[in-house]
């Protein structure tokens, strides 16, 4: 048995032969195969508020049924002039698989560092945004298997959340939650931070009724729906959990907070 | 016609093939274990039931009745485990009517896996069975094609390396009660904190040739924290269209109506 793993043939023992190489139960031919994606769990969470914007993700980094690290931030600060990235003014959250998560913010902390040297200044949350597209869509046909958001206050001073598909198809919101549990999350901020299906008591009768309006929402409410939202996945999703990572973007700079969740 | 009803099996197959895929059971990729020790047997289960990634239940109950002195925690396919013990705990009690004797731990583990051997593992049962008989006191594993181990301690589950790891690395033998419970409770918190498929609560069951003590909910690590704002709609949040009001007495004559206590039961947990 031990010959077929050997890279010599050997006389009267079973060996590769090239009219019995091995078939699928169709009849074709079975190929060595790599799947170069995996899956690390995971969930991000980005809202936009009148002057800030707050971008959040848990820390966990799972494969199967195991975890990896409860350690693992999905929050990066993008584009500073150091590499500590204090000045920075931009975030990215990313998730779905880690590695191309990574890469992809090396490559757009890369592009923004060059833009902030040849310009001298730094980038736009709009620049990014379309850049990061562009970036992804470079990979349409072996793309970056990631859902990513970026976070910034834009040219009027008001917070923006741009979130993205695998390979760039993007769109600025007010909020937006992705990975693993964003089909959890996502209600859940349709009804509180944009207060749909909601309707103003006693304003009128039947078709009458006037819809509950929108208004912006204050820093300690948004942190608030944050902790609560990620609070709520982790009791119903096995791959959320461990810390929650929050960046709060202010035109000050950007503010990192770090809180605990559940760790079964 | 006793057994399973296979009349839809070829409807299934025909829809397999044009790429119906299977509903998805139920699982309860958990974390179990058993240890023996002087003078009885102790069995623990963590407490999460997952569809998926999905947590269906965040504290079902994998610690089967079989016998007064006989238990069995489960893994697998949750619905199988259940139905399963609930089968050989019917037939152990007619056997112990019929010969007037307490049943024994290898008779239900016999007639599990050999229950278990003729469905050639399509029943995903994975069980650790724990008991105390007139013969002694016993462990065993059963596995869902038939296979079984009788050993000192036991672990099963998607936890099973996790909890194994706290058993090879502490067990020793001649352990008294206290130890043993401590020691299995400790197996299956490794793998509700290391295991996705595990979580939630540690149910134990201690197993002594006198009686059986059920510590339900034994240890409880994972309390759900509280919001910290409401999420209460305000009355008339709700667009409503048009009512019609339908007085208990009314519905009495199509539907019987019963009174119901309000109080009592068991309650879902929600939020004010």
């Amino acid at each position: 048995m031990s010959a077929m793993f050997s890279q010599n043939p050997v006389m009267n023992g079973p060996n590769y032969s090239f009219s019995d190489a091995p078939r699928t139960n169709n009849g074709e031919f079975r190929e060595h195969r790599f799947n170069p994606y995996s899956d690390n769990g995971g969930s991000t969470l980005a809202i936009a508020g009148a002057d800030f914007c707050i971008m959040a993700g848990d820390t966990r980094h799972t494969s199967g049924y195991s975890i990896n690290s409860r350690m693992a931030p999905k929050v990066f600060r993008i584009g500073g002039s150091n590499s500590d990235q204090s000045d920075a003014t931009i975030a990215l959250s990313v998730c779905g698989f880690a590695a191309d998560g990574n890469a992809l913010r090396d490559q757009l902390d890369t592009v923004c560092k060059i833009y902030r040297y040849r310009h001298g200044k730094p980038m736009s949350v709009h620049a990014c945004a379309k850049r990061l597209s562009t970036i992804l869509y470079n990979k349409r046909f072996f793309p970056y298997y990631t859902h990513a958001m970026l976070g910034g206050i834009d040219e009027e001073g008001k917070g923006a959340v741009y979130s993205y598909d695998p390979v760039g198809s993007y769109e600025r919101e007010q909020c937006r939650a992705g990975g693993a549990a964003a089909s959890l999350i996502m209600p859940f901020l349709d009804s509180n931070v944009n207060f749909k299906n909601q309707y103003v008591p006693g304003s009128g009768v039947g078709h009458e009724l006037k819809e509950r309006e929108r208004h912006p929402l204050s820093r300690p409410v948004v942190e608030t729906i944050v902790k609560d939202a990620f609070d709520g996945a982790v009791e119903r999703h096995i791959e959320v959990g461990d810390n929650l990572q929050m960046m709060v973007i202010t035109k000050d700079g950007i503010e990192e907070i770090m809180l605990p969740l559940k760790k079964d | 016609m006793p057994g399973f009803d296979f009349s839809n099996y070829n409807r299934n197959l025909a829809l397999h093939a044009q790429g119906v895929p299977l509903p998805k059971a139920t699982s309860t990729g958990t974390t179990i274990v058993g240890c023996i020790y002087d003078g009885g047997v102790v069995i623990a289960a963590d407490t999460r039931a997952t569809a998926g990634p999905i947590v269906a239940d965040k504290n079902c109950e994998k610690l089967h009745y079989i016998a007064p002195q006989i238990w069995c925690a489960g893994a697998g396919t949750a619905a199988d485990t259940e139905f399963t013990t609930a089968l050989i705990s019917s037939q152990l009690e007619l056997h112990a009517l019929s010969t007037g004797r307490k049943p024994r731990v290898v008779t239900c583990m016999t007639m599990l896996k050999q229950h278990l051997f003729r469905y050639q593992g399509h029943i995903g049962a994975y069980l650790v069975v724990a008991g105390c008989d007139p013969t002694g006191t016993h462990l065993f594993t059963v596995h869902a094609h038939g296979s079984t181990d009788k050993l000192p301690y036991v672990t099963m589950g998607s936890g099973s390396l996790a909890a194994m790891s706290v058993f090879e690395s502490q067990w020793k033998p001649d352990l008294n009660e206290e130890e043993a419970i401590k020691l299995a409770s400790n197996a299956i918190l490794a793998g509700v904190w290391n295991d996705l498929g595990s979580g939630s609560n540690v149910d134990v069951a201690v197993i002594t040739k006198d009686k059986t003590t059920l510590k339900r909910n034994y240890i409880t690590p994972n309390e759900k924290s509280a919001k910290l704002q409401s999420y209460r709609f305000p009355k008339g949040t709700t667009a409503v269209l048009n009512e019609k009001i339908i007085k208990k007495d009314d519905i009495g004559r199509y539907v019987s109506v019963q009174e119901v206590p309000v109080e009592g039961g068991d309650k879902m947990e929600v939020d004010a």
